[in-house]
């Protein structure tokens, strides 16, 4: 069975890779292209930690094939800062001190920056239905949820 | 030396400790640059791949590799075989004990399979699809055996045995016929029966809880690479790289020193990564394939074939008399241990009573094995399950004796002197102090609606210390790398590098912290107990204290002048008396960058056994609701008051009181065990396997008492296990209150819960 | 294993009946890539439905909506129309999975999935969805409650497949709610789901209902005699304890690492009648 030929845009740079139809879009991000900051934590969607976008969509890399991604426009972690300038999530989760392991961190970012693009001031409870994708097992979501509503007030007055 | 006075650093202005500065390592961990276990990459690498059997209990007949080894792409594969035998021998393993024979057999079953998802046999191959249908050649014969899988069972006198020379230890006259009881434990103080003779009331319960696994997000990784001269690398996601360099090199047969160990960023790990299992399988197929091979576990690998925590059966009783003071207690604890010895049921024993001031006391304990994974350390092992027990029954004699459960708490908390069930007087501790606050805090004012309870626990942890190396090195420009022997499990470096900082008196910033392998630093025993703060710490300030006394000597010289009257003050070597026509002051940055001629690199080590930890007491209050029609529990409000003895970084302090307190509520009310009657795991997964999601908590409001350790430069006791013994014991306490039904089996589940209730209105 | 993207329906339908080894449809892929991880599906053949456009957004008119079958839960979710018209219906898809699962997921998988737990398959049967359904003998219109046959089954023939669910508007004086019960607040299947649709007369008087139930039985049921316990009611406390027990004793559930099978009937009865409730007050303020 040949491969797969697959051109895609990620983090707004054009990218290219082969891979099988069992390879998932998070099975090509780690182990074909490198882009190690999506993580594995279950490879059946319960987890979050692969959060990644999709065509402004946000999804597990886990329940996306690889081929899926032709033609489309992927964002990762790897995207979130721009330059050396961290996006304003990424600075509110180490001021609150939001992550411990920081292993779900990737997957809290991705899905957090996707809930303040369509609903840019949630209520304590939005924010926790939105994120209940994403487990975190160090931190009890307490500084997290605290992060995201201090990133959200601080994105709304900029 | 490791008794560091630290009277004067208490009256000390601290500048850095106690503040709140972001972590150094954190802008790799939210860009997702950070290295875990499975992010590296290595050329030419294999992937490794673990044949695990079917049989929760099977006689191995025959293994037949042959159709494996002859499939293209397949370069090594191995079993039981290619592992010594390895003699019994106990060593700890961050706060258990492991047994070298045990392991072996854990690692790769040997003569039988003792739990479904036991290792049988591991391959490695150019990729994952090659390994996979390389395990799907391995011929395995069984013979399948009955299992038990609960304690009762198990220690039932016509009970399948799992292993034939298991003879309890603790049991006079050893018994003639081997169980799979493997140890009998017993604590006890002063006279029972004269204690319960002058007790007013008397509660005794049963309780049963079920394992749970540490959930850490990150299953287990490692990338391993021997070369054709035996010499090996091994980077792998660990809680300890020495430990881990210990047990492999055991293991593989090869010596400590040529094997380096480095360990990644750690994604979760609260006990269950104090151990290996990837990791000599991954050593033993790369040195046969002399290529570096990947092991990465799936998430249902990590619940079935790694270390849960016990499931338990306990039986409490406590007296007291009606004014509230506790006259007597009794426990018996039986802790399944999985298929090998080792429970922690011994520190559940030692836990138990632990926060109260006894007179007549007894814990018997009972380590019993089962068909099921090895349990491993999970934060405070063995104490929240027996706490769960006592504290129910505790409020179950407050609320008889119309007690508030605070006031009951405090006629019988322990405190500094008071004696243990376990043998040691506690120095300074800090339970009242968090009695007082919990009783004081405005969550225990706010009045409760119909269908609402209040419960309340408090909980007690030991914390050790241990071996620990610690490095600073100048740099030429006069900042500091140092280099720590713990990995970094929850922002800790931080907090060392602050320690460093306060003590040399320089800003956090000069002052860069990482994590060492095992080439680079003496000994250091695992990141567990609590004691990273504390025992790396400790280091950590004897070498910032020794690199101060080489500053001075280095300034000494250069302004030729006796060592005594120079002091080292904010970053700065200064003469000591006041009033010196010459005024001199030398900076850090100017003894270094002439350090090699005035006696060459200043480097500072500290290679200790850190004694002295402190425990760590904690008082929890939580209020639930519950749906009488659905049996579900909604937790409203949580507060948690810990004795931290000095918060180095408040942050990381509350961050550990509220990770705790969740895991906590997810044991409480859904997390278990789920097998079905052949003995194979129902739910190895996060669907089913229900850790708390963010809407299912609220916040986790913290207050941080400190009651400051004298042992420890800075006051510090250990603070990341405490938080996870009161939950369990606070929330059975609220859901009696909200429903006037008392739980005694966990979890908490709305299935569970409706049927108690509806039992209980129904006998009404 | 291959995987091909079809771009229309007759080209989808050709793949499917002329494929001699197993193909899977994949819409979504939320349930089909966990089966394939886990060793549970292992087709030769995967076939992209997502690049056909009559399978793809919703279209809404005089005579109702029409949903198509790959369009996403999160998409589906953000349609004004289709929310205030049928609140229960989108209230019961948007508990399909996380946020990132609604971000893929489809009501074409979640119904041909044929879980009997599957969310909006109650909700959808309450407000009485019918199928358009492609096949090599053309199109045909199946009611939903009609489709599952058993867990994992369907009524599809093969070289079938879902086009599109319709819905049409509904009448005045008409709500319809979702609930399901899970022990946590999200991430878990349903335990029990129940989809409650009415209709009012003028006089308040509840003239038309329907109920669906999911995860209590092998196939997700519509139940006539809990209907029956509405029609004609005022939807009053008799009633809906009437309902409740006409909806428990439709249930036959399993026991299992979910539920108990007393719990499922006991919670069937509750959701029923708090369902009910809901979709009264959403009628009434219409």
């Amino acid at each position: 069975m040949s491969k797969h030929h697959v051109t895609t845009t990620i983090n707004g740079d054009p990218a290219e890779f082969l891979c099988s139809t069992e390879q998932t879009l998070l099975d090509v991000l780690r182990d074909v292209l490198y882009l190690t900051g999506s993580k594995e934590g279950c490879a059946s969607g319960d987890c979050g930690a692969c959060s990644v976008m999709l065509d402004g969509r946000l999804v597990c890399a886990c329940l996306v094939l690889g081929v899926e991604a032709q033609g489309k426009r992927i964002e990762t972690i790897e995207g979130m800062a721009h330059g050396d300038k961290l996006h304003p999530l990424q600075q509110k989760f180490l001021e609150h001190a939001a992550l411990q392991c920081g292993v779900c961190t990737p997957g809290f970012l991705i899905a957090a920056k996707a809930l303040l693009e369509r609903n840019p001031d949630p209520s304590e409870t939005e924010v926790r239905y939105w994120l209940a994708g994403n487990l975190c097992r160090c931190t009890g979501y307490d500084k997290i949820v605290r992060a995201v509503i201090d990133a959200a007030k601080e994105m709304r007055a900029a | 030396m490791n008794d560091i006075t630290n009277q004067s650093v208490l009256e000390r202005h601290l500048k850095i400790v106690g503040t709140r500065p972001l972590r150094p390592d954190g802008v790799d961990k939210v860009t997702g640059r950070a290295q875990f276990g499975a992010d590296i990459h290595l050329p030419n690498m294999l992937v490794g791949k673990v044949l695990r059997s079917p049989h929760a209990h099977a006689r191995i007949k025959s293994i037949d590799i042959s159709k494996a080894q002859a499939l293209p792409g397949v370069k090594a594969i191995v079993t039981a075989a290619d592992f010594s035998d390895l003699p019994s021998e106990f060593i700890p393993a961050g706060e258990m004990m492991v047994n070298f024979r045990d392991m072996t057999r854990n690692i790769m079953a040997r003569e039988k399979a003792l739990y479904e998802g036991h290792a049988v046999a591991a391959v490695a191959a150019i990729n994952e699809a090659v390994a996979n249908q390389a395990l799907n050649l391995i011929e395995v014969d069984y013979e399948v055996l009955p299992h038990v899988m609960d304690v009762d069972e198990a220690m039932a006198p016509d009970a399948p045995l799992l292993h034939d020379n298991m003879f309890t230890i603790g049991v006079e006259p050893k018994p003639a016929k081997p169980s799979n009881i493997a140890k009998r434990v017993e604590f006890a103080l002063g006279d029972l029966a004269a204690g319960f003779a002058k007790a007013d009331v008397v509660i005794e319960r049963e309780f049963l809880t079920r394992p749970v696994h540490q959930g850490y997000i990150e299953p287990h990784a490692c990338v391993a690479r021997v070369s054709e001269d035996g010499q090996a690398e091994l980077w792998c996601t660990t809680q300890g790289q020495f430990i881990v360099r210990g047990f492999c090199a055991k293991l593989l047969g090869m010596e400590v020193s040529k094997l380096k160990v480095t360990p990644s960023e750690i994604g979760g790990g609260f006990g269950g990564k104090t151990v290996v299992y990837l990791e000599p399988l991954a050593l033993a197929l790369s040195r046969k394939a002399c290529q570096p091979v990947k092991m990465v576990m799936s998430r249902t690998e990590v619940f079935r074939a790694t270390g849960p925590t016990s499931g338990a059966r306990m039986w409490v009783k406590i007296g007291a008399t009606k004014d509230g003071r506790i006259t007597a207690a009794d426990a018996v604890l039986k802790y399944q241990a999985g298929a090998f010895q080792g429970s922690p049921v011994q520190p559940g024993c030692m836990c138990a009573f632990a926060p109260y001031d006894l007179e007549n006391v007894r814990v018997v304990g009972y380590d019993v094995v089962v068909n099921r994974p090895k349990v491993a350390a999970y934060r405070a092992p063995g104490g929240p399950i027996a706490e769960y027990a006592v504290e129910s029954v505790i409020d179950e004699l407050a609320l008889r004796l119309k007690l508030d459960p605070i006031e009951f708490r405090l006629k019988n908390a322990a405190k500094e002197g008071t004696k243990a069930a376990y043998g040691p007087k506690f120095g300074p501790i800090g339970l009242v102090e968090t009695l007082k606050a919990a009783r004081e805090h405005p969550h225990y004012a706010t009045p409760l609606k119909k269908n609402q309870g209040r419960g309340v626990a408090s909980g007690f942890w030991f914390n050790i210390g241990g071996d620990t190396c610690a490095t600073l090195n100048l740099g030429e420009d006069g900042t500091v790398s140092l280099v720590a022997g713990t990995p970094d499990i929850g922002g800790s470096r931080a907090s060392l590098a602050m320690m460093a900082a306060e003590e040399l008196g320089v800003p956090l910033d000069k002052i860069r912290p990482s994590i060492g392998d095992t080439s680079s630093l003496g000994y250091n025993f695992l990141t567990g107990g609590s004691r990273v703060t504390f025992s790396s710490g400790m280091a950590v300030v004897e070498a910032a204290r020794d690199m101060v006394r080489q500053l001075r000597e280095r300034a000494a010289r250069m302004w030729e002048v006796p060592v005594d009257s120079v002091i080292w003050e904010d970053g700065c070597a200064r003469i000591a008396e006041a009033g010196v026509a010459e005024f001199k002051s030398m900076s850090l940055a100017e003894i270094a960058k002439t350090a090699g001629k005035t006696g060459g690199p200043i480097v500072a080590n500290a290679a200790i056994n850190a004694t002295g930890a402190g425990p760590s007491l904690a008082t929890h209050v939580v209020d639930v609701e519950v749906d009488p029609e659905t049996g579900k529990v909604t937790v409203l409000r949580y507060t948690a008051i810990q004795d931290a003895g000095k918060a180095v970084h408040p942050s990381y302090v509350e961050g550990q009181m509220q990770g705790g307190a969740v895991q906590g509520i997810g044991w409480a009310l859904n997390e278990e065990y789920i097998y079905d009657a052949k003995g194979r795991l129902e739910n190895p997964g996060f669907l089913d396997y229900r850790i708390p999601v963010c809407s299912d908590v609220p916040m986790i409001d913290t207050v941080i008492v400190e009651v400051p350790n004298p042992r420890h430069p800075y006051g510090v006791r250990g603070v990341g296990e405490t938080p996870i013994v009161p939950p369990m014991g606070a929330i059975a306490n609220a859901v009696a209150h909200a429903t006037g039904v008392r739980f005694t089996e966990l979890p908490m589940s709305p299935p569970r819960v409706l049927a108690a209730i509806d039992t209980a209105a129904a006998t009404r | 294993m291959d995987y091909k993207t079809p771009r229309s329906v007759e080209e989808a339908v050709d793949l499917l009946t002329t494929h001699t080894g197993a193909a899977h449809l994949l819409a979504g892929g939320t349930d089909l890539l966990v089966k394939l991880r886990a060793g549970m599906a292992a087709p030769d053949l995967v076939i992209d439905l997502k690049s056909i456009p009559r399978l793809r957004g919703i279209e809404s008119s005089p005579s109702g909506f029409r949903i198509g079958a790959a369009t996403s839960c999160a998409e589906i979710g953000e349609h004004d129309g289709l929310k205030a018209a049928w609140p229960g219906v989108v209230e019961a898809l948007k508990l399909i999975g996380s946020t990132q699962i609604q971000g893929r997921a489809t009501l074409g998988g979640n119904l041909c999935n044929a879980s009997p737990a599957a969310d909006s398959v109650p909700a959808l049967i309450a407000a009485g969805a019918v199928c358009e359904i492609a096949g090599p003998a053309g199109t045909r219109e199946v009611p939903i409650e009609n489709i599952v046959t058993g867990p994992g089954r369907t009524a599809l023939a093969r070289g079938e497949f879902v086009l599109a669910f319709r819905l049409p508007l509904p009448r005045a004086r008409s709500g319809d709610a979702y609930l399901r019960f899970i022990p946590r607040t999200e991430m878990d299947i349903a335990v029990v789901g129940v989809g409650v649709a009415v209709t009012l007369d003028a006089s308040g008087v509840c003239a038309q209902a329907r109920v669906g139930l999911g995860a209590v039985a092998p196939t997700p049921l519509l139940v006539a005699d809990a209907a029956r316990a509405l029609i004609g009611s005022r939807v009053d406390a008799q009633a809906l304890n009437a309902l409740a027990k006409a909806v428990s004793a439709a249930c036959k559930p399993i026991g299992d690492k979910r539920g108990t099978i007393d719990f499922r009937i006991k919670v069937a009865g509750v959701l029923a009648r708090r369902a009910a409730q809901t979709a009264l007050q959403r009628a009434k303020a219409t």
